[in-house]
């Protein structure tokens, strides 16, 4: 039986399951007056950040070693709610012409964040099998959501196929690891591994299948290379707020639970993994930098640049161990998740605006809605890494962190990379500025849209211009992970 | 309190820019008056700087410190000295021209034309005031989308290929540099500029890594310069852009890649210049003659423009490949064998620097001006193409008047800025790499001839095209933009103290301040 203390611990989760269902027991209640359920989630999400913050001095598992409550998952599920309040944001105008059950939406959003803000802090086998399922159910309904669209059927159908296979995998992972150890906690397997009594903790022929095994299940929710193939048929298909949902929510609980993994249960075969991961790395980034410059939807640009954003993340990862390494995965991630929420919730307005999402009908967007060219072009810069941004930072993190771990190629790739992607994002910024408008000339952004643009455009150019304060933030969250051996 | 007059320098055109968006867009006539004379203030205060820097003191003055990123020991500092004093002028003085300029002759989108004008003002003169590599680079990269934007939206028929080109090369130099700035940073902790110089040293036990980093620094540089082979991105940059554009691109654009040699690629990794001296004297030397030869081949005054600058900053580089370069009477003296000879080499060095620098700060003055007197005639023809002028040396004799000064000023007549400069690199390198600055010269004919030959003599004289009879001469507005210009030229040419004493000052110093130069050398 939980005790107090443990309830007061458990604050975010708690909040966020109260939140969900008393969104789904209103719905039945409110009859074309769903928006109110959106702003519902909203306060949610805002409650669940000033729940979680709190927690953050905290260093402890819970629930017989099921869940952690340490800096790094409390950093984790505030990522978590601002993802999902930002989305919110841009989800209600958004959905007001398109679907009629919203409240269904909002409901699962929520229970979206749910599944992350538990899977950032699971520390056992079993708790992370059952968050990524519970993370890819709800989101496999929300691609779906526009039922009447063949798109977003077909994205949702493709993002469950492929999701299907790679948690098969996983769970074959997890079980020949459970096999090799004899444990599905994160710590016990660590113990396992290093005990060198255990024979079979040093079968290679085993562990190194399983650990990728294991790792595919995270690759697939980070979208990394060659567990993409869902990325840009989702993006595309989705309604464009679930798009920029994946495109982050997930993309950090992925990188949450790839960490904690890694360096707590898997240390002693860090060799191995560090040459898997920097092999992936490098194809992420050019792989989804190549495609994406041919790309004619902005969406699917978007999916593909965002697959390249992970393969750069991927090298705070691999260089885990020096002082830029995993606080630069924590700094990349929270710049990334106000630049390309930016970036896409300026895609929900125009498309909101205009119905289309083809890159030539940006074209002349300066003088049809010049904030929003302005924003782009800014969220561009950012993921482009060009200063003073957030993206600059992050990219000054984990490039930093390569050189310093003494990968200089990756470092290189990265940042040759960088120059690659200013391509495609300035090819739509030329679209925008170059090229004369379309009529009609005047587009009004909704305030709801507008909001949400202006706080991502501030939390992007604050992480560029005074990042002390976000820096802090991360090496303190990390500063347990780091003790670990 | 002081008053922090780089801070106020460097952000007062950002702060203009910002402002600049709120007046309504159809107001102008508010907004190219606004922007101008928002470009006063930095113009006003570098002069001053100018005024009151002390030449005898020399150093880093009118600092600015302040902790800014703690975390990973970041300092917010600025400081200026003899080598940026008189380029962050040049910087104030351009833009305000330019905007003057453009206030007369930009159509449309006026408003975010002075806007990002303002802001590339911010970057230009931000990389000339920065002390630490953090804020350095910071300006650095922010100067590269005002300009995108500039030559995109009010260039030339290619202008977007141009944009996308200009953009993608110089980042694609950067970024290489930035990771040369962290690997500085991870070996010895630090971002800031003159502390690597002068204590901190990174890479001085390991070679093949000082190397590496010099490398970076140094394409970032000499793309930006831009010497042989990375010039191509420059004809179709400077051609494509519009009038103010292509000033503030030869003007200012390229010397911050000038100014990177001097203030970081010299100083920071003396032995690797030192060691790559001769290659790096070899590109100065394709970049002079290529230049040269490539301008003459020209018939569009624009281009001819364009590749001439190629020619005129690969003297730049000429003389601080010969200053790097260790020459091994010098070695000798240095044990103090020969005194005598050791202090003429060591002069000689000097006098190749400070050429360098002065033909920095007087190609901005001639080549700007070029560029403006290229504007003013395509505004009245619409064409650049020097086969079609002829004879409009009586049609427009003012005209006539300024473009043959500045191109006098050009080819290194004496009595005019071009010469002082260009005598003085070649006066110190000739006995440094003699061979490769003897070749070098035929650049100075070459451009004697083209710009006698193609511009002057084709453009001015013989018989008058009868296609531009009534052509008007130069506006008064024409006018007040190239006066100062041709007074900086005549100035300078007669009179170069005002400038020499403070670069002079810049340069001995890194020979004396800077120890592992000081014992290089």
């Amino acid at each position: 039986m939980p005790d107090l203390e443990t309830l007061q611990l458990l604050g975010p989760e708690l909040a966020l399951t109260g939140i969900a269902l008393l969104i789904f027991v209103l719905d039945l209640f409110l009859k074309r007056r769903e928006d109110i359920l959106g702003w519902l989630a909203l306060a949610g999400m805002i409650a669940t950040v000033l729940i979680s913050l709190p927690l953050a001095i905290q260093s402890r598992t819970i629930l017989s070693g099921m869940l952690a409550v340490d800096p790094l998952a409390v950093y984790f599920k505030i990522i978590a709610a601002l993802t999902t309040a930002l989305v919110l944001m841009a989800s209600v105008d958004y959905l007001r012409t398109r679907s009629a059950y919203r409240g269904e939406f909002y409901g699962l959003m929520v229970l979206a964040t749910l599944s992350m803000t538990l899977l950032a802090a699971s520390t056992d086998l079993i708790m992370i099998f059952i968050s990524l399922e519970f993370l890819s159910l709800t989101s496999y309904v929300l691609v779906g959501y526009l039922r009447h669209d063949w798109l977003s059927t077909e994205g949702g159908l493709k993002y469950l196929l492929y999701g299907a296979v790679t948690t098969a995998i996983t769970l074959y992972g997890m079980s020949l690891v459970y096999g090799v150890t004899g444990s599905t906690s994160l710590e016990a397997i660590a113990q396992a591994l290093a005990d060198p009594a255990n024979p079979m903790a040093q079968n290679q022929a085993i562990l190194l299948p399983s650990l990728i095994f294991v790792l595919a299940g995270f690759a697939f929710k980070i979208s990394l290379v060659p567990f993409h193939q869902w990325t840009p048929d989702a993006y595309e298909g989705a309604p464009i707020p679930v798009a920029a949902f994946l495109s982050v929510g997930p993309k950090a609980a992925g990188f949450a639970i790839l960490l904690r993994t890694l360096l707590v249960a898997f240390p002693s075969l860090q060799v191995d993994w560090i040459a898997v991961l920097s092999g992936i790395a490098v194809v992420t980034m050019t792989f989804g930098n190549l495609v994406a410059i041919q790309q004619r939807n902005i969406k699917r640009l978007l999916a593909y640049s965002s697959i390249s954003q992970a393969g750069y993340i991927l090298l705070g990862v691999i260089a885990f161990w020096v002082g830029f390494g995993t606080p630069g995965v924590l700094i990349y991630v929270l710049a990334y998740l106000f630049t390309n929420l930016g970036a896409f919730i300026v895609v929900v307005a125009f498309s909101h605006l205009t119905g289309s999402d083809d890159i030539h009908d940006y074209a002349g967007l300066v003088r049809r809605a010049p904030f929003l060219a302005l924003a782009l072009v800014v969220f561009f810069m950012s993921l482009a890494g060009i200063p003073p941004t957030g993206g600059f930072l992050g990219k000054l993190y984990v490039f930093g962190a390569a050189i310093q771990a003494g990968f200089w190629p990756l470092a290189v790739a990265g940042v040759l990379n960088s120059v690659v992607s200013l391509y495609y994002y300035f090819g739509v910024v030329r679209q925008m500025f170059f090229l004369p408008p379309k009529p009609p000339l005047s587009l009004p952004v909704p305030r709801a849209l507008l909001a949400a643009i202006v706080i991502s455009l501030a939390g992007t150019l604050i992480m560029g211009i005074y990042p002390q304060p976000f820096i802090e933030l991360a090496t303190d969250s990390v500063a347990i992970v780091g003790q670990l051996p | 309190m002081t008053i922090p007059y780089l801070s106020l320098i460097t952000l007062a055109p950002l702060a203009g820019a910002i402002l600049s968006l709120f007046i309504p867009r159809q107001r102008e006539g508010a907004i190219k008056w606004f922007s101008i004379l928002v470009s006063l203030v930095p113009l006003a205060l570098s002069a001053y700087l100018w005024v009151s820097y002390d030449a005898t003191l020399g150093g880093p003055q009118f600092e600015e410190r302040y902790d800014w990123i703690p975390a990973i020991n970041v300092e917010y500092r600025m400081g200026v000295d003899g080598l940026s004093v008189p380029l962050i002028f040049l910087t104030a003085l351009l833009t305000t021209l330019s905007l003057y300029y453009s206030a007369f002759t930009i159509q449309e989108r006026i408003k975010e034309y002075c806007a990002l004008f303002l802001l590339l003002e911010t970057g230009m003169i931000g990389v000339f005031t920065s002390l630490n590599y953090f804020l350095f680079y910071i300006f650095w990269e922010v100067g590269l989308v005002p300009m995108y934007f500039i030559i995109g939206v009010w260039g030339g028929p290619r202008r977007e290929y141009a944009a996308i080109k200009f953009f993608l090369y110089t980042l694609a130099g950067s970024v290489l540099m930035l990771l040369a700035i962290l690997a500085m940073f991870f070996a010895k902790g630090s971002f800031d500029i003159l502390r690597l110089q002068q204590e901190l040293r990174p890479f001085t036990d390991d070679f093949f890594l000082q190397s590496l980093a010099f490398w970076a620094f140094f394409l970032a540089f000499a793309i930006k310069v831009p010497l042989w082979p990375f010039h191509t991105w420059l004809p179709d940059a400077h051609v494509e852009a519009p009038t103010a554009g292509s000033v503030l691109l030869a003007g200012i654009l390229l010397k911050l890649g000038g100014y990177g040699f001097f203030r970081i690629l010299l100083p920071t990794f003396p032995q690797a210049f030192h060691t790559f001296a001769i290659p790096i004297a070899l590109m100065a030397l394709m970049s002079i003659v290529y230049g040269a030869l490539v301008s003459m081949a020209q018939w569009d005054l624009k281009k001819l423009i364009a590749y001439s600058s190629v020619n005129h900053m690969g003297y730049v580089i000429l003389g601080l490949a010969a200053a790097a370069l260790l020459t091994p009477v010098g070695l000798a003296a240095g044990s103090s064998a020969a005194p005598a000879a050791a202090t003429e080499i060591l002069n000689s060095k000097v006098m190749a620097l400070n050429g360098g620098v002065l033909e920095m700060f007087n190609h901005g003055v001639i080549t700007g001006g070029m560029f403006f007197l290229v504007g003013i005639i395509y505004e009245r023809t619409h064409t650049r193409q020097l086969r079609e002028f002829g004879g409009l040396g009586s049609q427009i004799p003012l005209y006539y008047a300024v473009m043959t000064t500045t191109a006098l000023a050009s080819l290194g007549l004496p009595g005019l800025a071009g010469f002082v400069s260009e005598f003085l690199i070649f006066r110190g390198s000739l006995p440094l790499i003699t061979p490769i600055a003897v070749i070098a010269i035929s650049g100075i004919l070459i451009t004697a001839a083209f710009l006698l030959w193609k511009v002057i003599q084709l453009m001015f004289l013989g018989p008058l095209n009868a296609k531009w009879t009534g052509l008007p001469d130069m506006d008064r507005f024409e006018l007040i933009t190239m006066a100062p210009l041709i007074f900086l030229m005549v100035l300078f040419g007669l009179y170069p103290a005002p400038i020499l004493t403070m670069v002079n000052k810049a340069m001995s110093d890194l020979f004396s301040i800077v120890p592992v130069v000081a014992g290089l050398f």
